[in-house]
């Protein structure tokens, strides 16, 4: 156990499977001689060599593409691409090809390609280095998305998306890159060390895709999450003094949906926190899970507390992010109904 | 003072001019080409910057007597020579076979590669048969070559009980992993940075095997080929990438897609690949151009962009009307002839073919169409079905079925 960063865990996670999977190589915007914008593979290159982790022009569709054809021949490519808001280009190749590869040669070939993409605002990064795009592709049949919210999760769901045999778009919530962050922007920014989830293994070790983490018990409301405003609502919840349950989702297609039943059902309550834009947004299909499968529990409408529908503002930027002012207004707005 | 004018004219908004007229005659003015013979073939190892002077060439092998001439001539035995007329006629009687099977209802779609076939099959002949192929829809004639059961390829089209694919795929958008030939998108372009990609991944595990990539002209506009181009020109990766020039992108001509302006061939200039221009309708050109290659990226040095100068003599596909968009008498005047009788005429030249054994053949392999469509249909056509189990259109999404999926499964299952 060593205590690790998300940067660190990440790193961590590819460094162990490079050394236990030939297949296994990287590749995107400066991650093989300088280690990645964000640092993720920092070193990486050195101790694998440039053969496993390279360099690639600026061109996400072309990394995408490549990825596929790599992944036809029978490796397990890791492509990052720079920021979540770059993904764009390359949604042909992930929508269209890789998505669909296994379905349409009726098995014949797939695309075990792992995606990462740091996403996600907090950093005043404006709207093209801010966005959450991950229900664009929680859309998407045939791709896998997942979204982790500390070091321990970030290094096993990793793992797991690397040796999964079907495309994941894996999301880094680059605010929670070197610290958990509650959503207050005025406060000290803390490192990971210190924080449970941030004891990490040195070695191999998974965290399933589909299965969701009670991060906190309750049994007034629950509250669902992912990535960093898994940490703005649990800030909330102490702010508000609500006797909340909250759901880390971590992985968003497959989805537990068991998990999340199983507290509504005896929550009655349910608020839906995501940084994304609010219309489709991910938060649109859990509340209609929630309907749908919890109706006669429910004693309150279902709450979302989202980003706004507008481009991700830069000096408006906490004015847009949903924190933990916001959030715990809607805990107490569905305590109260 | 400075030298920027206050004035100066209106400026003017260029676009490319239809110049085929359905109601006009064929008018191929536009095309020099060059006299069989007349290119240099280059060794394999020169660098890409000596290709580049062909890319405004064309290389050509058979005269107009029907006689292979120059130093591209590939110098084939007379049997493989026998092999390629008879999978380019067999192709040519499959298409004709499917193209009659739409129209009378048996399935949605079907496209021909009629006028092109000496692209797929000369290429095919030219690769390894574990050399991996990103093919278009139009070369239905790799597969044929490389004796892919026909009777596989029409269940595909039928959609039907046998189809390798289970009938979720667009007729002709084939796919076989025993095959070496990847599944076929119906997105334009795609699979060339994937075959790029595949390449890359052959190269990274040192194998010896390449990858080979098809594109249309109009297609060259789509990015996925500047990505490939980029990415096998920055990691020279080990891939024959195919330009197939058959003048039509659906109803545009090739100009729509810049082909005025510089050959497709020339595109390579700017990224440093090898390129070659050929004559799409020379069996022996198509051929040689090829294998040069294919030599050359099995030997390390890289991709080469080969512009196949050719013509679709079709229609793009079943649910267009070539006759309202370009002259009757086209397909007749291309100054490239048929790539099935230049190779007929070439062989006969040789004295190794004739005019009986010739109509001998073609009757055997509409005969043998015939039969196997017979059975093809035995197992189903899209219009009569049987067709796959219900529960088939919920597999191979994820290898392994979420709870999602087998939800809706039971739910369809259930009437619901």
């Amino acid at each position: 156990m060593t205590a690790m960063s998300m940067v660190q865990a990440l790193n961590s996670a590819m460094d162990v499977m490079l050394g236990r999977d030939p297949k296994v190589l990287i590749f995107g915007e400066d991650v093989g001689f300088y280690g990645g914008v964000f640092r993720v593979t920092e070193g990486l290159q050195k101790k694998h060599g440039e053969r496993r982790v390279f360099d690639a022009p600026i061109a996400e569709g072309a990394m995408l593409g490549a990825a596929v054809g790599m992944g036809a021949y029978g490796l397990r490519p890791i492509v990052e691409i720079q920021f979540a808001d770059y993904i764009y280009p390359a949604t042909d190749q992930l929508v269209s090809e890789a998505a669909r590869i296994r379905y349409r040669s009726a098995g014949e070939f797939c695309a075990p390609i792992t995606v990462r993409a740091p996403c996600g605002g907090g950093i005043f990064g404006g709207q093209t280095h801010s966005q959450s795009v991950e229900a664009i592709f929680t859309h998407v049949c045939g791709l896998k998305t997942v979204m982790p919210s500390n070091p321990y999760d970030a290094k096993g769901l990793l793992i797991s998306a690397i040796e999964d045999d079907d495309p994941v778009v894996f999301f880094e919530p680059k605010r929670l890159y070197n610290g958990p962050f509650d959503g207050h922007p005025d406060r000290p920014a803390r490192p990971w060390s210190g924080h449970p989830q941030a004891e990490v293994p040195d070695g191999y070790y998974t965290v399933p895709l589909g299965q969701a983490a009670v991060v906190r018990p309750g049994s007034a409301v629950t509250v669902l999450a992912y990535g960093t405003m898994v940490h703005v609502a649990l800030a909330a919840v102490e702010e508000a003094g609500a006797d909340a349950e909250v759901i880390d989702l971590r992985s968003l297609l497959p989805l537990d949906l068991e998990t999340i039943v199983a507290s509504v059902k005896k929550t009655g309550r349910c608020v839906i926190a995501h940084e994304a834009t609010r219309t489709c947004g991910y938060g649109a299909e859990l509340s209609a899970l929630v309907q749908e499968e919890c109706f006669y529990h429910l004693e309150a409408p279902i709450e979302r507390v989202t980003g706004f529908d507008t481009p991700y503002p830069h000096a408006l930027e906490w004015a847009y992010f949903p924190g933990p002012q916001r959030v715990a207004a809607g805990i107490r707005r569905v305590l109260e109904a | 003072m400075n030298d920027i004018p206050a004035k100066s004219e209106k400026l003017r908004l260029h676009i490319p001019p239809h110049r085929p007229q359905p109601g006009g005659h064929a008018d191929f003015s536009y095309i020099h080409e060059s006299a069989a013979g007349k290119v240099k073939r280059p060794e394999v190892d020169v660098p890409s910057v000596k290709t580049h002077p062909l890319a405004t060439r064309l290389v050509r092998v058979l005269d107009d007597d029907g006689k292979a001439v120059g130093d591209w001539d590939p110098r084939l035995d007379p049997e493989t020579l026998r092999q390629g007329l008879r999978a380019m006629m067999l192709t040519r009687a499959y298409d004709s076979r499917m193209y009659r099977a739409q129209r009378t209802g048996k399935t949605s779609f079907y496209m021909t590669s009629t006028g092109e076939e000496a692209v797929s099959v000369a290429q095919a002949m030219a690769l390894r048969p574990d050399d991996m192929l990103f093919a278009t829809y139009r070369q239905q004639g790799l597969l044929i070559a490389r004796g892919y059961p026909i009777l596989d390829l029409m269940c595909q089209v039928y959609s039907n009980a046998h189809d390798p694919l289970k009938g979720r795929q667009l007729p002709v958008l084939y796919s076989s992993r025993e095959y070496s030939y990847y599944t076929l998108s119906g997105n334009l372009g795609t699979q060339l940075p994937q075959a790029v990609g595949w390449a890359m991944a052959s190269a990274y595990s040192g194998d010896t095997r390449i990858a080979a990539g098809w594109i249309g002209e109009g297609a060259t506009a789509e990015a996925d080929f500047h990505h490939a181009l980029t990415f096998a020109a920055v990691y020279r990766a080990p891939v024959v990438l195919n330009v197939v020039n058959n003048q039509w992108a659906i109803s545009s001509h090739q100009e729509v897609a810049g082909g005025d302006e510089a050959t497709f061939a020339a595109r390579a200039i700017g990224f440093g690949l090898a390129c070659l221009r050929v004559d799409g309708n020379d069996f022996l050109a198509v051929y040689a151009a090829t294998k040069w290659a294919a030599d050359r990226a099995r030997a390390n040095h890289g991709a080469t962009l080969i512009e196949h100068f050719t013509y679709r003599a079709g229609s793009h596909s079943t649910s267009d009307d070539p006759t309202r968009y370009r002259p009757k008498d086209d397909p007749q005047n291309w100054p490239l002839g048929d790539p099935v009788e230049r190779l007929t005429n070439h062989l006969i030249k040789l004295g190794e073919w004739s005019e009986e054994r010739h109509a001998a053949q073609e009757k055997e392999l509409t005969q043998l169409v015939r039969d196997t469509d017979r059975e093809a249909r035995s197992y189903g056509t899209l219009d009569e079905g049987p067709h796959f189990p219900i529960e088939s259109l919920f597999e191979d999404v994820y290898k392994e079925m979420p709870w999602h999926l087998r939800r809706q499964l039971k739910a369809l299952e259930g009437g619901q």
